[in-house]
């Protein structure tokens, strides 16, 4: 490992660190290949500031000549620098946290600021610290995740008459984004399979992703279908869709992009299942953004968190103009619309927009925390996330290698899976004693997904996690959270588990912005957070008081 | 008077449901059976008949408490009579007319004088550590001489003459002269309040400026006071072309003079009427709801309420200075202020029984226009306005940013202000204490506060931490404007299908009640115990025994609590898709608060 190369300078003293929520204090900056470390060294305190450079999603520095001029704090009697220059690295984290560091020395400084950028976005996976980070009571021989396709698979029994488990992708040839296993239809054969394969997106045939206990209904999602412009048919597909709804009259095809979109996809080789080739299967489309327009609202939503300046007005205008909000909406009242199919009117579902690695992920997890009580434990929920997102071939590398700050050329970005966590967060919060976890789960996810000290949301797909040893070289974040210790803290205090589908208001008054995001280094929102601490302790001690 | 019509639909306006049943109009309200629906005559803002359509004629009725209801009454001539009947009784020929005064809840006199006793406003100055060598209790306006519009007891510095004091009332806006409604004991600061000077373009009153001078004298820590003139400046320049103004820095030794720029009623009117237009129609997008909560206006002046209280503070708190406010009547805006930023100084005011005497004091005392702005006699419509509303709100506001904070909760504020509107209880009613006591109310109608009082248990705010205030006496907001969020639970208060279906504060009162039993029951159990001990005889039988029957009561709490909450789930009332949804019976029970009956 060669990361000394990019460090210049690895420890200046009497740096002035500036951060939320905290009096500005003066110590030691060290930058290490992976972390940036401040300690303070005043009388009475040490506090140790510890950030992971890959959290740094921008920085801006300034430098400034200060002859002649006598600091702010060296009046108060503290070392006098004979150099008369200074400079200042503001930092801007991916968990949108903002921290300032003085730094004594022109040069200095810009070492300083020319290590963490160098540092922050290094590509190689390999160099990445999940893969140097060894706590002490983890063991990279600890179990890897919490479920799999073949895990739901032996657990859900009424899946074995219909449904089979097929490796037809164990060496990920037939689909590079889907896992060895995936769940099929009975009566469709691996043959089949590879061709349905050909037929879809990034060979994202359609598997099953949900079985409805209730009325044996599923949720399937793949990518399009490659029909092009002259309206290519392809029989395994269509047998592949019969055999799911086999019996039924009918199933639903909910295409998360507008039929305007989906026509035009047609132009570039996509596509659509059309009425006359799929005669039972009826489409709904409902578009949702992704993308480039939904990184541009984080951005957008971000900046306007940041801007003090605003008045109220401005304020309002800024959230509007982002879309974030409207973005939310419509993922929960689409994913409604995905429940409502399954479990009111009982037909089963396809869902997929083009690739299939996005907003069809975002619906299906959201549809399945709505219908399937054993998903909102927090293990049932963790495991979700790992079907339907890592499993299933989210590109997390791509997604989310920068978040709102970053001012390099945004390329394959997309906060899809904040906008996952905002819309459990809405959930969350019009059925607080539904879900088993807390808020504070799905900031460490937010947080996490971003930079982190476990391998889990490393790569884009199952196969490269593979190739780099991800699962033996890593611990996993998953497992972590469920130590005792963390599983208490991540809990809901209130929990109260229930059968009933939880059916979100999708009205714009009873959605919220999410402050604990969005705010999260304000005041305010300590308070809150203390509000929440309370009410855990309160239930803690009548529950002891029940018991005793 | 009873009028009964059958067959008629009542409306879900935000899905395309609709529930059958009957309508009732009595007395006192209009009753919906089959929904359990209850309105006060009194709630009722305006009642409309729109064109005959093929499924009936409908009636939409739109409250002051933000209830909009619409039925459809299959016969037009059924749907006439509701609605002139209803015209009818929608307009109180009298206060006599009011509810209040047929308002029987079955106390006899002394149970009604004692509630009229539970808010004693001179002890509540005392409490603040008025009178003290600097403040006095004046009798100047024990007959209402002075000013008509003021209590009879008021508080000025001991300096502050009579001649001087007449005066002053006599070159203020109604004689409304500046007297003390909060003493800062800490710092010695007064917060003071009155109405513009009648100054125009040069007129000066020597009794006046001696006035300012007393309230200046009487606090050492500073050799000035703010005058802080809640109006925007425009406002204030215009009303000197009328003979009235703001006070001239020049004439008035020691005072800093402020603007802060809060609209008038008209504006407040306006805008919360926006407000209701925009979440009142149908089919909502997320842009169409924002950029009509922008163009409301209606966070703007919230957020403008709550600066000016933050100013207040700080110069009372942290610079130690006293501060005269005042807008043109002192009677709308002066009293959001004063009485937010007494909120924001004094932790008392943030507990139930504080904040009762808060609304008691800067709001009915000082004569905030209650009967007019809350149009309880059908009077002038251009005198209605939401400005005590606005005030609840901004205390909502800061109840969310400081959850710790507060003692009720917001069920609390949704109470007092249904209550305000309902004309039920006799606090509210006329525009100021000489016209209550014309009208006898303590003597004819009953306190709102007993009644609160009798309910404390329902508004209580779960995470309330006496040690939180004492850590934080003095509250210091943020008003960047990402705090302030629309306050669902009041504007749609009665919209079900767009609240939480499960709600914490709810779950946390049940358990805690729950655990406060079983405490007691262990309590009980250990006194039996130490008992049994003492007479040592079979103890260790009985002991079981009694463990026994105290497990089984609680598990039987413990189920009905769950079930209880079990019952707040609710379907979502209209769907996401209407071509695939199928109707499903609606299973939603009655939050808390949500639905209450009036009657």
């Amino acid at each position: 490992m060669e990361f000394s190369e990019h460090i210049k300078t690895a420890n200046v003293e009497d740096v002035v660190l500036r951060q939320p929520l905290h009096p500005p204090s003066r110590g030691t900056l060290c930058i290490t290949g992976h972390h940036l470390l401040f300690s303070d060294r005043e009388e009475g305190s040490s506090r140790q500031v510890l950030l992971l450079l890959r959290n740094i999603d921008a920085i801006e520095k300034s430098v400034e000549n200060l002859l002649g001029y006598s600091g702010f704090f060296s009046k108060a009697g503290l070392s006098e620098r004979t150099s008369g220059s200074s400079g200042t690295i503001t930092i801007k984290c991916k968990d949108l946290q903002v921290l300032q560091l003085d730094i004594p020395g022109m040069e200095q400084c810009l070492n300083i600021a020319h290590s963490i950028e160098t540092l922050s976005c290094l590509d190689s996976v390999s160099e990445m610290y999940p893969f140097f980070y060894r706590p002490a009571d983890l063991s990279l021989q600890d179990q890897w995740g919490l479920s799999s396709p073949e895990s739901y698979y032996s657990q859900m029994k009424e899946l074995h008459g219909r449904w089979r488990l097929s490796s037809v992708n164990r060496d990920y040839s037939v689909c590079p984004s889907y896992p060895p296993a995936v769940i099929v239809p009975n009566s469709i054969d691996d043959d089949t399979l590879r061709k349905v394969a050909k037929f879809r997106q990034g060979g994202r045939f359609p598997v099953l992703c949900y079985y409805h206990r209730k009325n044996g209904m599923v949720i399937m999602r793949s990518s399009q279908p490659l029909t092009g412009a002259n309206r290519k048919r392809c029989k395994e597909d269509e047998l592949l869709l019969q055999a799911v709804i086999d019996g039924s009259d009918k199933g639903y095809i909910i295409d998360t992009r507008s039929s305007q979109q989906a026509q035009q996809a047609r132009m570039t080789g996509g596509g659509f299942e059309s009425k006359s080739c799929y005669s039972h299967w009826k489409r709904l489309h409902r578009q949702m953004e992704r993308g480039k327009a939904l990184q541009e609202s984080l951005i957008k939503l971000v900046e306007a968190c940041g801007d003090e300046s605003n008045n109220m007005d401005r304020w309002l205008s800024k959230l509007e103009n982002s879309k974030w909000l409207s973005y939310v909406q419509t993922a929960l009242s689409t994913a409604g619309l995905l429940a409502e199919c399954v479990e009111r009117d009982g037909h089963s579902v396809l869902v997929h927009g083009s690739e299939g690695t996005d907003s069809s992920l975002l619906i299906s997890t959201l549809a399945q925390l709505i219908m399937d009580p054993c998903c909102r434990t927090l293990d049932g929920f963790l495991a979700l996330l790992e079907r339907e997102w890592l499993q299933a071939g989210h590109p997390f590398q791509q997604r989310c290698a920068h978040s709102a700050y970053s001012h390099t050329r945004l390329q394959q970005e997309s906060p899809v899976f904040l906008l996952l966590l905002d819309c459990v967060w809405q959930l969350w919060r019009q059925f607080p004693l539904a879900l088993g976890f807390s808020e504070a789960l799905l900031l460490r996810l937010a947080t996490e997904v971003y930079a982190s000290d476990y391998g889990t949301f490393l790569c884009n797909s199952d196969q490269e996690r593979c190739a780099v040893g991800v699962k033996d070289k890593t611990h996993c974040l998953f497992q972590a959270l469920l130590r005792p210790r963390e599983k208490d803290y991540y809990s809901n205090p209130l929990y109260e588990p229930t059968e009933l589908a939880i059916w979100p208001s999708v009205h714009p008054q009873s959605l919220q912005l999410w402050r604990g995001f969005f705010l999260r280094w304000t005041q305010q929102i300590r308070h809150l957070e203390e509000a929440q601490e309370e009410i855990r302790n309160m239930v803690i001690e009548w529950g002891k008081l029940a018991l005793s | 008077m009873c009028l009964q019509v059958e067959q008629v639909r009542l409306l879900d306006r935000f899905s395309s449901k609709s529930t059958n049943g009957t309508l009732y109009l009595t007395a006192t309200h209009l009753i919906f059976l089959q929904k359990e629906t209850f309105i006060l005559h009194h709630h009722i803002a305006s009642v409309e008949k729109l064109s005959l359509t093929t499924t009936g004629c409908p009636l939409v009725i739109q409250c002051r408490n933000f209830r909009m209801v619409q039925f459809v009454v299959q016969r037009e001539r059924d749907c006439h009579d509701i609605y002139s009947s209803l015209l009818r009784l929608l307009r109180p020929g009298g206060y006599e007319d009011l509810y209040a005064f047929s308002y029987n809840p079955k106390q006899n006199d002394q149970q009604r004088e004692e509630g009229w006793q539970l808010i004693d406003l001179g002890a509540e100055f005392e409490r603040m550590g008025v009178p003290c060598d600097q403040w006095q209790l004046t009798d100047v306006n024990r007959d209402y001489k002075v000013c008509e519009t003021y209590p009879r007891d008021l508080y000025v510095p001991i300096t502050a003459s009579k001649p001087i004091i007449v005066g002053s009332s006599k070159f203020r806006s109604k004689g409304r002269f500046p007297v003390l409604t909060y003493f800062y004991q800490e710092k010695k600061a007064a917060v003071c309040r009155c109405s513009q000077p009648l100054s125009g373009f040069s007129a000066r009153c020597l009794e006046d400026e001696s006035l300012l001078q007393a309230i200046s004298k009487a606090n050492h820590n500073s050799r000035f006071v703010y005058v802080m003139d809640t109006r925007p400046k425009l406002n204030a320049l215009a009303n000197r072309a009328a003979g009235k103004g703001y006070e001239n820095e020049d004439n008035y030794s020691n005072i800093r003079f402020q603007f802060v720029g809060i609209e008038n009623i008209h504006v407040m009117r306006a805008s919360l009427q926006k407000l209701l237009e925009v979440i009142g129609s149908r089919p909502l997008s997320m842009s169409d709801y924002l950029v009509g909560l922008e163009s409301s206006g209606w966070l703007r002046h919230i957020k403008a309420v709550v600066d000016a209280a933050i100013f207040l503070t700080k110069a009372v708190t942290v610079e130690g200075v006293s501060v005269l406010v005042h807008c043109s009547d002192g009677w709308d805006r002066t009293a959001q202020v004063c009485s937010l930023g007494s909120l924001l100084m004094d932790p008392y005011y943030r507990t139930i029984k504080g904040f009762m005497v808060l609304i008691e004091k800067d709001w009915i005392s000082f004569g905030h226009k209650f009967a007019d702005r809350c149009d309880q006699l059908d009077g002038d419509p251009k005198e209605v306005s939401p400005i005590f509303t606005q005030f609840l709100e901004c205390v909502w506001q800061l109840t969310e940013q400081f959850p710790q904070a507060f003692e009720f909760s917001e069920w609390f504020l949704l109470q007092i202000h249904e209550h305000v509107h309902s004309c039920q209880y006799g606090n509210f009613l006329g525009n100021n204490q000489r016209q209550r006591e014309e009208l006898q109310l303590r003597e004819r109608t009953h306190s709102l506060w007993a009644f609160l009082m009798s309910e404390k248990q329902n508004y209580l705010n779960p995470f309330y931490s006496p040690a939180y205030s004492e850590a934080h006496p003095v509250l210091e907001p943020s008003t960047l404007p990402y705090h302030f969020k629309f306050w669902r639970n009041m504007y749609h208060q009665f919209d079900r299908s767009m609240h939480p279906r499960q709600s914490i504060l709810k779950t946390i009162l049940t358990l805690r009640e729950n655990s406060r039993k079983a405490e007691s029951t262990l309590q009980a159990l250990e006194t039996v115990k130490v008992q049994r001990h003492e007479e040592d005889d079979e103890q260790e039988e009985v002991g079981e025994e009694a463990m026994e029957s105290t497990d089984t009561e609680r598990t039987v709490e413990g189920s009905s609590g769950t079930d209880s909450r079990k019952q707040s789930y609710g379907e979502l009332e209209g769907t996401y898709n209407s071509d695939v949804a199928k109707e499903e019976p609606a299973v939603v029970s009655l939050e808390f608060g949500v639905a209450r009956m009036t009657c």
